[in-house]
């Protein structure tokens, strides 16, 4: 409970933040946006039917009941509610990340508990060094050179996208139950994957070398259980718990770096999204944008603790 | 004094990963001090070829080991010059967040009550920012520029330490010596910086070592999403140019150096605070 009341909070201030942050712009959100050619009077009407006329308490009452009814203003470079547009981005940028994050512990689990199976062997230390490589590369040049080698040398993957071009989609199923999705998907996934391995893959592997001096491996060992049955039975199962808390605090961490891979693959994500709102000045979206990002992010952390707690009962929040 | 570095230089040694890293970043530091008097050309120079003509994206040869950029610039200075931008965030940004994030834990579990309460909370508030994406936008609003980039890293990258360092202080305060030193009359102050900090520095410098590999990194994304100084040569920056060109296509040795530059500087951070932790956790040597 206290733990809710305190994300409560860290979404408040986050808001808040979020308000005075595009408003210590020189002049106002609305600079970029009117031509300077207009009439003076225009531009008031304008400021005015943005509500920038008013006293910033007053703003500020607005953007925050605003912001729980779910309106966040109209785009400046669309001209449409930002809620329509960021919509389609969020669902487009899930679906990258579900992709990217389920390849990501899948082979960090596995390949985690193995090498520590495996400890001190050649093996280990050449995988421990190509994760650890993986992570310290930036995240768009390794998205910039498997575009070069796989899409443009070897021509199996699209250039980008999320779809080829020229489609018209009649509802949701078509457009992301299709093998032409599937395969444009597949490369930024992986590219992200690889990046975000060396987290599950290193904890994995300390929590699973914890385990395996714990008398109940001796003993099912003993029992005559093939290694095979011994580790992913009896290992792997206890030494999970750890990785099911990093989960969602790499989620979190995920969602930022969404920004790099999605303008890398021309993914109409809400990241990419988000630059190009930066650079056209379409502060309403990138506002938005950001907001969600914050939200979804301190809900992770949150749940990271709950689970933490949940999972190893000597952790209280009282 | 001497005697207990030597000691910790023995410790860090067993570790060989940490002396790749360590070997890794001092050959970046003395290219990033002699930077000038490396680089064989003028970073910004069209360059032309023997012949008189230009030398437009030319691949490896003698004259560029890493070729020429569409405007015939030598890909090599670039990136020996460029290794100044990122040491120089790296660095600068390293420290100001360890020395911030240092001090803001030794307060919050040293005082407890209302102080910690405060300042944890604080902590959590900064854990539900998006690291990148605040950067971003910070920067796109106050300017682009080396300051406001290493602004926008300290801001956010203080967290993790703040965090790590006020656990260690619960720890240490049940200790006797902190007890002791209580009750000779030692001040509240006497206290944090004689007898804590030199408890806690090497769990700081583990943290230190990693913010360097992020501030690397981070500086790099924003420069390459086009934010950066736009009068100075960074990593970032060369790969910024190379995405607008395309060259990832037909000028692969554009996009590489800059890029493996990147990597083998933020895991040579890696390598090094993974060999420090060992000195700041013992239990962590026997295995």
């Amino acid at each position: 409970m206290r733990r809710l009341a305190q994300m409560v909070l860290t979404l408040f201030v986050l808001i808040t933040i979020l308000f005075f942050l595009f408003r210590i712009l020189p002049g106002d959100p609305l600079t970029m946006f009117l031509d300077a050619a207009l009439p003076v009077e225009v531009q008031e009407l304008v400021r005015a039917q943005f509500g920038l006329d008013k006293p910033i308490g007053e703003q500020y009452y607005l953007y925050m009941r605003n912001l729980l009814r779910g309106e966040f203003g109209v785009s400046f470079y669309y001209r449409r509610p930002v809620l329509e547009i960021i919509g389609d981005k969020l669902i487009n940028t899930l679906f990258l990340m579900v992709a990217s994050l389920t390849i990501t512990f899948a082979v960090g689990v596995l390949g985690g508990s193995l090498v520590a199976w495996q400890r001190g062997s050649t093996l280990e230390t050449l995988a421990v060094g190509l994760v650890i490589f993986l992570r310290s590369a930036p995240e768009f040049w390794l998205g910039m050179m498997a575009l070069a080698l796989f899409s443009y040398r070897l021509p199996l993957f699209p250039l980008g996208g999320m779809n080829t071009p020229g489609q018209n989609f009649h509802g949701f199923l078509e457009q992301y139950f299709s093998l032409d999705f599937l395969h444009h998907l597949l490369l930024p996934a992986l590219v992200s994957a690889s990046y975000y391995l060396a987290t599950p893959f290193l904890v994995m592997r300390g929590s699973m070398i914890e385990v395996m001096k714990e008398d109940f491996i001796e003993m099912a060992r003993a029992k005559g259980l093939r290694e095979r049955q011994v580790l992913y039975r009896h290992g792997l199962r206890n030494a999970l718990l750890p990785v099911v808390t990093v989960l969602a605090l790499l989620i979190g961490f995920a969602i930022g770096g969404q920004v790099l891979i999605e303008t890398i693959f021309r993914w109409p994500g809400m990241g990419r999204e988000m630059v190009l709102a930066v650079q056209r000045n379409d502060y309403p979206v990138a506002q938005a944008a950001f907001f969600l990002m914050g939200v979804t992010v301190t809900f992770l952390n949150f749940l990271a603790d709950l689970l933490y707690g949940y999972l190893d009962p000597r952790v209280t929040y009282d | 004094m001497l005697a207990r570095l030597q000691e910790l230089w023995t410790i860090f040694r067993r570790d060989r990963l940490g002396v790749v890293g360590l070997l890794i970043f001092t050959l970046f530091l003395l290219v990033a001090l002699f930077a000038p008097y490396l680089a064989p050309y003028d970073p910004m120079e069209s360059l032309y070829r023997p012949d008189g003509s230009f030398a437009r994206q030319d691949p490896p040869s003698w004259r560029h080991p890493f070729g020429t950029t569409r405007m015939g610039r030598d890909v090599l200075s670039q990136v020996i010059i460029g290794s100044r931008v990122a040491l120089l965030v790296g660095l600068t940004s390293a420290f100001i967040t360890t020395f911030i994030g240092t001090n803001i834990g030794l307060i919050a579990g040293y005082y407890g009550g209302w102080i910690d309460d405060l300042l944890m909370r604080l902590t959590d508030i900064v854990y539900g920012i998006p690291f990148l994406p605040f950067a971003i936008i910070l920067v796109a609003i106050l300017g682009p520029g080396l300051t406001n980039t290493i602004i926008a890293i300290v801001l956010i990258s203080w967290r993790t330490t703040a965090r790590v360092i006020r656990s260690q202080v619960l720890t240490l305060k049940q200790r006797t010596f902190i007890e002791a030193a209580r009750l000779t009359g030692a001040s509240n102050l006497r206290i944090i910086y004689r007898h804590l900090v030199p408890n806690v520095l090497p769990l700081s410098l583990v943290y230190t070592a990693l913010n360097l590999g992020w501030a690397i990194m981070t500086e790099a994304s924003i420069s390459f999403l086009g934010y950066g100084d736009p009068r100075l040569v960074s990593w970032g920056s060369i790969l910024f140019s190379a995405y607008v060109a395309q060259a990832v296509y037909d000028a692969w040795w554009w996009v590489g150096p800059p890029g493996l530059a990147i990597t083998l500087l933020v895991m040579s951070g890696f390598f090094i605070s993974r060999a420090v932790e060992e000195i700041a956790n013992p239990r962590l040597r026997e295995r």
